[in-house]
């Protein structure tokens, strides 16, 4: 249970993550990609506080804006979904990749 | 006196989820009588009392229902849940003066149990492919997201009050005063959380009978028991809560303080089963304009009132 | 026990992302993640953040079931009845991601990582709280305006009626005009 151990489920998350959000077409997909990703650096960043530096609370304090910024991608990611879909009647990145209209 | 920081000896895990069926068969059986009551009929109370018992032998023979492609694996998750979260949560719950497990942080987890009931319902809801299942945990998750924030807010003025997240601290900074008293707005939204988090009473929609049983429409058996028994552990779990948060605990004179837990738990519980007979029920947009739009700024502004009574009394850093 | 608990945790996280991409009911999946996100918050509860782990479940466990409820609105297959592929370029994502996963493995496990540095506080909740109030009074402030950008940017990308639509051009109408009654009234 060392920091390197839960450093690597923090890799492997994030590289689960990663491999979501690249290969996935769906917007909402996607979003799940980019959660699992953060997943990995909220652990990551627990362990960090943990093991390096635990008299300090900066490493609590960057958990709470990593999970804040979790919620505030996921509601703004929905909102674009909804905006998206509702003039192009898709949710697709693939025919999303314009500006127009 | 027990040491009230220490928790409950181990064996207390199996003695916790007896204490809250019988908490929930007395429940059962009250609502029993006054549906006898409200036929017309004499209060019988022998069958009354009798039903709980009666109910959970016709279940556990019954067949489950098998719909057209279902999805057995939400559906297990979504019944087997809502007991376990009901557990998870009274976990906390001080039987008498020290709680099952004492966390440090022991209004956050409740909260976070409970919130599991909302992945339950909906998971019953959609596993079984009917339409009006699907209905009902719909409704039940709009009717989450309406009563949750003034529920966290009302938590959180609890715990703001007795300045800290540990609920045998809450019960102890209600020696002199208890807090029904100093946030009545914080309790009141409590109780209207309780009914709405148990889906009961004024807030059943997502089982109501305009969608034939919604979310438990297709569930069958064994299936139905746990759905339907975690439904009243989960009224019983939160209404066992409201004791400690905010009417005292086991504080009271005579008894001891586990007699004076049962006993407010019960009043609580006999409060919510008597309002289902007297409230219709609520359609779920009026009540969430009504919870997002009154409730929420009442809630913030009871919680900012008790925040300044703490500061006048000394707390805080 | 806790190193137990730790590989139970760890795998079923790990294992539940992986599932959230290979299960074809669009429902399962956001079960699964949402069993991942409870597996992170069991390793951070390990860690002793008791309440940044009670809060990971709580806020995640609501936001997976709205997330549900978009899956239903706007996938297509959200029951999984058939199989279907919606990737582009998997094998691209496959190597990238394996790639970035052996980079930051390597990383991990060759630096010299700084020895510890103090010991965690006997309340790491309070301890939380007092920098948030108090030196990190910033960070908080940001969050906080934060939160509020997105509250107002969501509700304004999400609806299609604005004030003027409910409530006439000069916005005297006496009645709101909804799509659905009720409520308060304005």
């Amino acid at each position: 249970m060392t920091l390197q151990l839960f450093l690597l489920v923090a890799a492997a998350l994030f590289a689960v993550g990663l491999y979501g959000a690249l290969s996935q077409m769906s917007i909402v997909m996607i979003m799940m990609g980019l959660e699992l990703m953060l997943n990995g650096v909220i652990v990551a960043t627990a362990a960090f506080w943990y093991y390096v530096a635990p008299g300090e609370t900066d490493g609590q304090v960057l958990v709470v804006v990593v999970i804040t910024a979790m919620a505030i991608e996921m509601a703004v990611g929905f909102a674009v979904a909804t905006a998206i879909y509702r003039r192009r009647q898709v949710d697709m990145t693939d025919d999303a990749a314009d500006l127009r209209g | 006196m027990a040491d009230p920081t220490a928790a409950l000896p181990l064996w207390s895990v199996l003695v916790l989820p007896l204490l809250l069926i019988s908490a929930a068969w007395v429940a059962v059986a009250f609502d029993a009588a006054l549906t006898a009551r409200a036929r017309g009929g004499r209060t019988e109370v022998a069958a009354a009392v009798l039903l709980p018992a009666r109910e959970t032998a016709r279940l556990l023979v019954g067949q489950r229902r098998r719909t057209l492609a279902p999805d057995r694996t939400l559906t297990t998750t979504g019944v087997v849940l809502l007991p376990i979260a009901a557990l998870l949560a009274a976990a906390v719950l001080p039987l008498g003066a020290r709680p099952v497990a004492d966390l440090s942080v022991g209004v956050v987890w409740f909260n976070a149990m409970e919130v599991l009931a909302w992945a339950a319902v909906w998971a019953a809801g959609w596993g079984a492919n009917s339409m009006l299942s699907l209905v009902g945990g719909y409704r039940f998750v709009a009717q989450g997201l309406a009563y949750e924030l003034p529920h966290m807010f009302a938590l959180i003025t609890a715990a703001l009050a007795a300045e800290s997240l540990r609920v045998p601290d809450i019960v102890a900074a209600q020696a002199d005063l208890w807090f029904v008293v100093l946030m009545p707005v914080a309790f009141l939204a409590y109780l209207v959380s309780t009914a709405a988090m148990a889906f009961w009473g004024p807030f059943d929609a997502p089982v109501g009978r305009d969608v034939a049983g919604g979310a438990a429409l297709e569930l069958c058996g064994i299936d139905r028991l746990l759905f339907v028994g975690g439904r009243w552990l989960l009224l019983v779990v939160a209404a066992a809560m409201a004791v400690p948060l905010f009417l005292g605990g086991g504080a009271g004179p005579l008894l001891p303080a586990p007699a004076w837990v049962a006993l407010k738990t019960l009043a609580v519980l006999a409060l919510l089963v008597w309002l289902r007979r007297r409230l219709p029920t609520v359609r779920m947009d009026r009540f969430a304009e009504f919870a997002w739009v009154v409730l929420i700024p009442l809630t913030i502004a009871q919680a900012l009132v008790v925040a300044i009574v703490v500061l006048q009394r000394g707390g805080g850093m | 026990m806790s190193v137990v608990l730790f590989w139970a945790l760890a795998g079923a996280a790990v294992v539940l992302g992986v599932l959230v991409f290979r299960l074809d009911s669009m429902a399962q999946v956001t079960f699964a993640l949402l069993g991942s996100f409870l597996a992170v918050a069991g390793l951070v509860l390990l860690l002793g953040l008791g309440y940044l782990g009670a809060v990971i479940a709580l806020m995640m466990v609501i936001e997976m079931v709205i997330m549900a409820v978009f899956m239903i609105m706007f996938m297509m297959n959200p029951a999984g009845l058939m199989p279907m592929t919606m990737t582009h370029n998997r094998r691209g994502s496959l190597v990238i991601s394996v790639g970035a996963f052996v980079v930051l493995a390597a990383g991990i496990l060759l630096v010299d990582w700084p020895a510890r540095d103090g010991v965690p506080p006997p309340d790491p909740t309070f301890a939380l709280g007092e920098a948030l109030m108090g030196g990190q009074m910033l960070t908080m402030m940001t969050l906080g305006v934060g939160l509020f950008a997105t509250i107002v940017a969501t509700v304004v990308l999400s609806t299609d009626r604005g004030r003027y639509d409910r409530l006439g051009d000069e916005l005297d109408a006496p009645v709101a005009d909804d799509p659905m009654g009720g409520g308060v009234g304005r």
